[in-house]
Parts: C-alpha cells; structure tokens; sequence
C-alpha cells in the first residue's frame, strides 16, 4: 500500500483512478487454471515434452553427416559435452555426467526462456520451488558421487580438509569448508537462478505496466513521454533477459559440473 | 491479481510451495531418464562413428599413399632399368654394326683380291695357250718358210734377205707380246 501511494506521489498529474499499484510478488502468484495446477507446473511439464520431442528428432537419425536438425542438437550437446563437461570434470570421468549436465542445461534454458516467449511469459524458475527441487538433485548428485568415490567419512574429509593443511587450524578450517560446500552451495545455486528469473520478469512487469498506466490511465503530455521511455526500457530489459537467461542457465550447469569435478577429483 | 495486494505483502516469494519442489524434480528426473535413453546414445553413437570414419579415411589415405609411393619406385626402378637397357642394346648394335662393317670390307676386299687374282691367272693361261699354239704354228710357219725358200730362186741373195725380212715381219704381227 505504501509503495503504492508513492507511486501515486511520483506521477502528480494523475488525473484519476486509485494512482498506479506497483507489481510486486501477488503478481507471480497466479491463479490455478483448472483444480490445482498452475500455470508453472503445466510450463514445466510442457518444457521437459518439447525438449524431449526436438532433442529426440535431432538425434533420432545420428547420420554421419548430419543434416541442419542434427547438426543443431549435436552443436547443442557437443557444446555441453565438450565445453562444460569435458573441460570441468575431466576426461576420465566425464562421459556419465554429460546426460544429467545435458538436461540441466536444457531444462534451464528453456524454463528461462518462456519468460520472453510470447503467450507463455513467464520464467518458470521464478518460482522459488522449482529452482530449489533442480539445486536438491545437484546437490544428491555431487555428493553422491563423492561418497561413491571416497565413501562416506572419506568424502567428508575430502571436502573439509583442503591438501596441505594441517594441525589447530583445522579447527577453524574445517566447519568453514563444511558450510562453503555442503551447506551454502546449494543455497546459492537455488537462490541464483530465482533471484535472477524473478528479478527480471518483476523489472519487465514493471515496465509493461507503468508505461501502460502513464500513457492510457494517466494521460498528459508529460506522462505520455514517461510511459513510451518506459515500453522503450520494456524492450531494452527484454533483450538484456535474453542474455540473463542464457547465462543462469549456462552457470547452474557450469558451478553443477565444477562440484561435481571436485567430488570425483583425487585430491584438491 | 493486483486487488489481492493484502495477500501479496504475506507472500514470500522465497517459501516455495512443496508441490512445485517436489514437481520440478520429477519432471527433471523423468526427462533426465528419458533424454539419457533415447538422446544422448544417439548422440555419441554419431560422434564415434564420424571418429571412426575420420580415423579409417585417414589410414585408408595412408595406406593408398604408401601403394603408390611404392609402385611410383617401382616403375622408376623399371624405367632406370629399361633405359640402361635400352643404352646397352644400342652399345651393343654400334658394336656390332662396327663388326659388320669390318667383315663387309674385309670379305670385299678378299672378293677384288680373288677377282683380279683369277683375271691374272686368266691372263696368264690365255698367254701360255697363245706361246703354246704359237709355239705348234712356228713350227709350220717355218717348214712353210723353208717351202717358199726352197721354192723361190736363190740367185738373188737381196731377195732372199726381203723374203726373210717378210716373214719377220709377218710374224711379228701374227704373234705379239712377245717378251
């Protein structure tokens, strides 16, 4: 309420109406469409169907020379196989992390960008809950394998105890190294992609309807100017989420790869 | 939605909804099976075959490069072969050629050398036949001589001498190349 009376004090010539309320989180909490399911759960259900269906007509022929299709999947997954899963984690171990980076990648990727595909608008992962169920098996996944490898006390010690540290000062080291990579990594990793997605979606909901109240609901010359800089930021924010959630995606599987690169690594 | 402002300053965007959680990792996981089932072996299998059609082009190239490496010695090989042959053969005929003249030269030379050898002996016998029938008609000549000396006078001892002086003379003609 607060906030919106004094968006109603920075446009004084508003002539009438109750003044412009500002988006806040109410406007990410949409209304179920039929029972219980929500917009997001029938987007996310939808994002794994498309990327299964066109990953799958890519790769169905696996030709030796490929045609346009397959030469797009394979530059897709060849980029994730080769510049994030061979280039972290090693040759040695790579190959069986690359289906799970692979997904992740594309799974991201395409959540993030319903936010700016038309009709759909809207980021998936601007929903906390989804970001965190990604980060939760992230983080199954990193510790798992470092306890399959090390086992369970091994692989405690692997990632409290940095190489070449040794005597009291492990007292202090140790619960800290704990924190940093057992308890914060996940956190971080969930908050990063919401924060972001939800960041950028209220940014253009911001836009859309401010410049929408200052040139239909509130119209002056003055306001007019204001409302079209406003849709002219819209656009401006638009192409600047393009590269936002490419890169959110691009860095949940790069920071997945780099921990699980340190799980299954022999020493630091 | 944005009625529903009392609503919203109670939301926390941060508590998730344990449905949406539980939901997202779900969904992940059974794309995450289905991608790694249907996906990603399809993927790889494309990779290692164009390895592994890389890698056999390339030995296939080594290997046709090394044939013709080979058979490109080999024809030289013939070729420096045939040449030196080839100068051998015709060393061989310039000696031989040489040879040939020789034994032409030398047979004609024996040929002329017989050819003038037989025009001598030929001369030679036809001259012995002539002394030789001469030799039988002296004789006649003579004995005719002695008749017509006999026959004539012999008063004139000046005629006598011309009758002698004739018959020299006559003989003389009738048989030259008397040496």
């Amino acid at each position: 309420m607060i906030a919106g009376n004094l968006a109603a004090a920075l446009v004084p010539m508003a002539s009438s109406g109750g003044g412009f309320t500002p988006p806040g989180p109410a406007d990410f909490d949409l209304p179920p469409i039929v029972g219980g399911i929500t917009k997001p759960m029938v987007m996310i259900v939808l994002s794994a169907v498309l990327i299964f269906a066109v990953t799958y007509a890519m790769s169905r022929k696996a030709e030796l020379v490929p045609g346009r299709l397959q030469y797009a999947g394979e530059w897709a997954y060849g980029g994730v196989r080769n510049g994030i899963a061979r280039e972290i984690i090693g040759t040695e171990h790579y190959l069986r992390f690359v289906p799970y980076l692979f997904t992740l990648f594309a799974f991201v990727l395409v959540n993030n960008y319903f936010g700016l595909i038309p009709l759909i608008q809207f980021p998936t992962f601007s929903h906390s809950g989804y970001a965190y169920g990604l980060a939760a098996l992230s983080w199954l996944l990193y510790n798992g394998v470092g306890i399959g490898k090390h086992g369970f006390l091994g692989y405690l010690k692997h990632t409290c105890v940095p190489a070449g540290v040794h005597g009291p000062v492990l007292l202090l080291i140790a619960p800290l190294e704990f924190l940093s990579n057992i308890l914060v990594r996940p956190v971080t990793l969930a908050l990063r992609l919401f924060a972001n997605m939800f960041a950028g979606h209220l940014l253009l909901i911001l836009f859309a309807l401010g410049g929408e109240y200052l040139l239909l609901e509130a119209f002056s010359p003055i306001n007019a100017v204001g409302g079209v800089l406003a849709w002219v930021m819209f656009f401006g924010v638009s192409l600047l989420e393009l590269l936002v959630m490419f890169l959110q995606a691009y860095v949940f599987t790069l920071l997945t790869a780099m921990y699980v690169s340190g799980a299954v690594a022999d020493e630091h | 939605m944005r009625e529903s402002i009392q609503a919203a300053e109670e939301l926390n965007p941060l508590i998730p909804h344990v449905s949406e959680i539980i939901l997202g990792a779900a969904v992940f996981l059974v794309l995450l099976l289905a991608i790694r089932k249907f996906v990603v072996p399809n993927f790889e299998r494309a990779f290692a075959e164009r390895t592994k059609a890389i890698e056999g082009g390339i030995s296939a190239a080594e290997t046709k490069q090394a044939e013709a490496d080979a058979r490109l010695a080999e024809l030289e090989k013939q070729l420096g072969d045939a040449r030196h042959e080839a100068a051998r053969i015709r060393e061989e005929a310039r000696e031989q050629g040489a040879r040939i003249i020789a034994e032409m030269r030398e047979q004609a030379q024996a040929e002329a050398t017989r050819i003038v050898d037989h025009g001598k002996a030929q001369i030679e016998a036809e001259r012995q036949q002539a002394v030789t029938s001469l030799r039988a008609e002296v004789g006649t000549l003579a004995t005719s001589l002695a008749g017509r000396i006999v026959g004539e006078s012999l008063e004139d001892e000046a005629r006598q001498r011309r009758v002698v002086d004739r018959f020299l003379t006559d003989l003389e003609a009738g048989t030259p190349g008397r040496n």
